[in-house]
């Protein structure tokens, strides 16, 4: 063969070529890539570890701030009622006084009234019995003209 | 102050002996001329070595079994010692593994991305098979041809066989990715490329020749073994070898990524377009 070409050589080189492969791919390659691929692995489950946990205190986060919003509503709501208790309240005392005081100033009507009327009916009385007691004095006594001018100092008197 | 000058003009006279009696004592007597030497660098039909006792092979297939026992005994030994203790920040020897490793596994994923594993590792153990045996040459291995004669032992690459087993079996790889991605037309893929073992293997072959040939002729005459050989020996060597190593990986792996990339169906409006 031209050039010193040996195919049996080149077939002992085929083999010593397919040796090295399989050896080299066994003992070198392959164990280096796996623990490569070993390391990326776990770099990889950090990161998602620290990605999970990253999205938990997130949510969290958005948790405690919801009830923080939330806290402030309902502090406003409860603020509200609490005000609208107290007009409530205020109102009713106050519908209540007046009611009160329409029940004291009806009262105290009543009784001026009744004290009114009392007063009358005893001046009236008075006065029959005055009247009564004068004409009996007249009728029993001289000059009534003037037992009534003095019955009426008396009365005048009395009524001072 | 004193005692460091006495080593330093010690160490200078040792090596003004040393070269004085290199040139004094002279050579032997060649054995053969710089063209019987370049010829046989070539084609390596004169000075070979026995296989076993079986076969006289060339000495590149001996500098391969030789450059395979060595990586696959410190593999074995990186397997058993340094890996177990791999950690996950890594240090200097293991950021060194794993650089290499990423490097051919990145390579074959940018290359091929649909199919990948299997390109990786036949990249990994190709590449480093052409770095450490293109720098193996650099040991200056000694062997005895049949014929009794002291040679160094070559890279195993500057022996065309073994630069036409590794373009051939690189295409075979290639041939086995498009027939594992697209079954017949990836066969027909790879068989338009048809050049390929050979302008792989020949590339091969021309660039780790054309360094012996270089290296040969330096250390041809006695004269130039001075100096000159750090810098055609180690660098060049160093060189090439990374060169070689890179080019060889990318052409594979890129063929490979080609070959295997699925076909796209063809749509139902093309079709109709072409009916129209």
């Amino acid at each position: 063969m031209p050039l010193n070409i040996d195919l049996q050589q080149i077939l002992l080189h085929w083999m010593n070529l397919a040796i090295l492969t399989g050896g080299l791919y066994f003992l070198l390659y392959k164990p280096v890539k796996d623990f490569m691929a070993k390391r990326e692995a776990h770099y990889r489950s950090l990161d998602e570890e620290a990605s999970a946990k990253l999205a938990e205190a997130e949510r969290i986060k958005a948790e405690c701030q919801a009830k923080l919003d939330g806290a402030d509503e309902e502090i406003r709501h409860m603020k509200a009622k609490s005000q609208q208790a107290v007009q409530k309240s205020a109102e009713e005392q106050l519908a209540q006084a007046r009611s009160q005081a329409e029940q004291i100033v009806s009262h105290a009507r009543m009784e001026a009234e009744n004290s009114r009327e009392r007063v009358l009916k005893e001046s009236q009385r008075e006065l029959r019995e005055l009247a009564a007691q004068a004409a009996k004095q007249l009728a029993f006594h001289a000059d009534p003209f003037d037992q009534f001018l003095n019955l009426a100092e008396e009365g005048d008197d009395y009524a001072q | 102050m004193k005692h460091r000058k006495m080593s330093l003009a010690l160490w200078i006279a040792a090596v003004a002996a040393l070269l004085a009696g290199a040139l004094l004592a002279g050579s032997p007597g060649r054995s053969e001329s710089v063209r019987e030497a370049m010829r046989d660098a070539v084609l390596h039909d004169v000075n070979q070595v026995s296989l076993f006792g079986l076969k006289a092979v060339n000495p590149g297939l001996i500098s391969a079994f030789l450059v395979t026992a060595v990586l696959l005994l410190a593999a074995a030994l990186i397997r058993v010692l340094v890996i177990p203790r791999f950690r996950y920040m890594p240090g200097r020897f293991q950021l060194a593994l794993e650089e290499a490793v990423g490097l051919f596994d990145g390579m074959a994923k940018n290359s091929s991305p649909h199919r990948f594993r299997f390109m990786g590792a036949y990249i990994f153990s190709a590449g480093f098979f052409v770095f450490v045996g293109t720098l193996f040459e650099l040991l200056g291995l000694q062997a005895v041809t049949v014929h009794g004669h002291p040679i160094t032992l070559p890279a195993p690459l500057s022996d065309v066989n073994a630069a036409i087993a590794m373009g051939t079996l690189s295409y075979l790889v290639i041939l086995s990715g498009g027939v594992a991605s697209n079954g017949v037309k990836g066969v027909g893929r790879t068989l338009k490329e048809f050049s390929l073992p050979i302008s792989m293997s020949f590339r091969l072959f021309g660039a780790l020749l054309s360094g012996l040939l270089v290296t040969e002729l330096v250390y041809y005459y006695v004269n130039l073994s001075f100096v000159l050989p750090v810098v055609v020996g180690v660098l060049f060597t160093l060189l090439h070898a990374l060169v070689q190593t890179y080019v060889l990986t990318m052409l594979v792996s890129m063929y490979y990524g080609e070959v295997s990339e699925p076909a796209e169906p063809k749509s139902k409006k093309k079709k109709a377009d072409a009916k129209t």
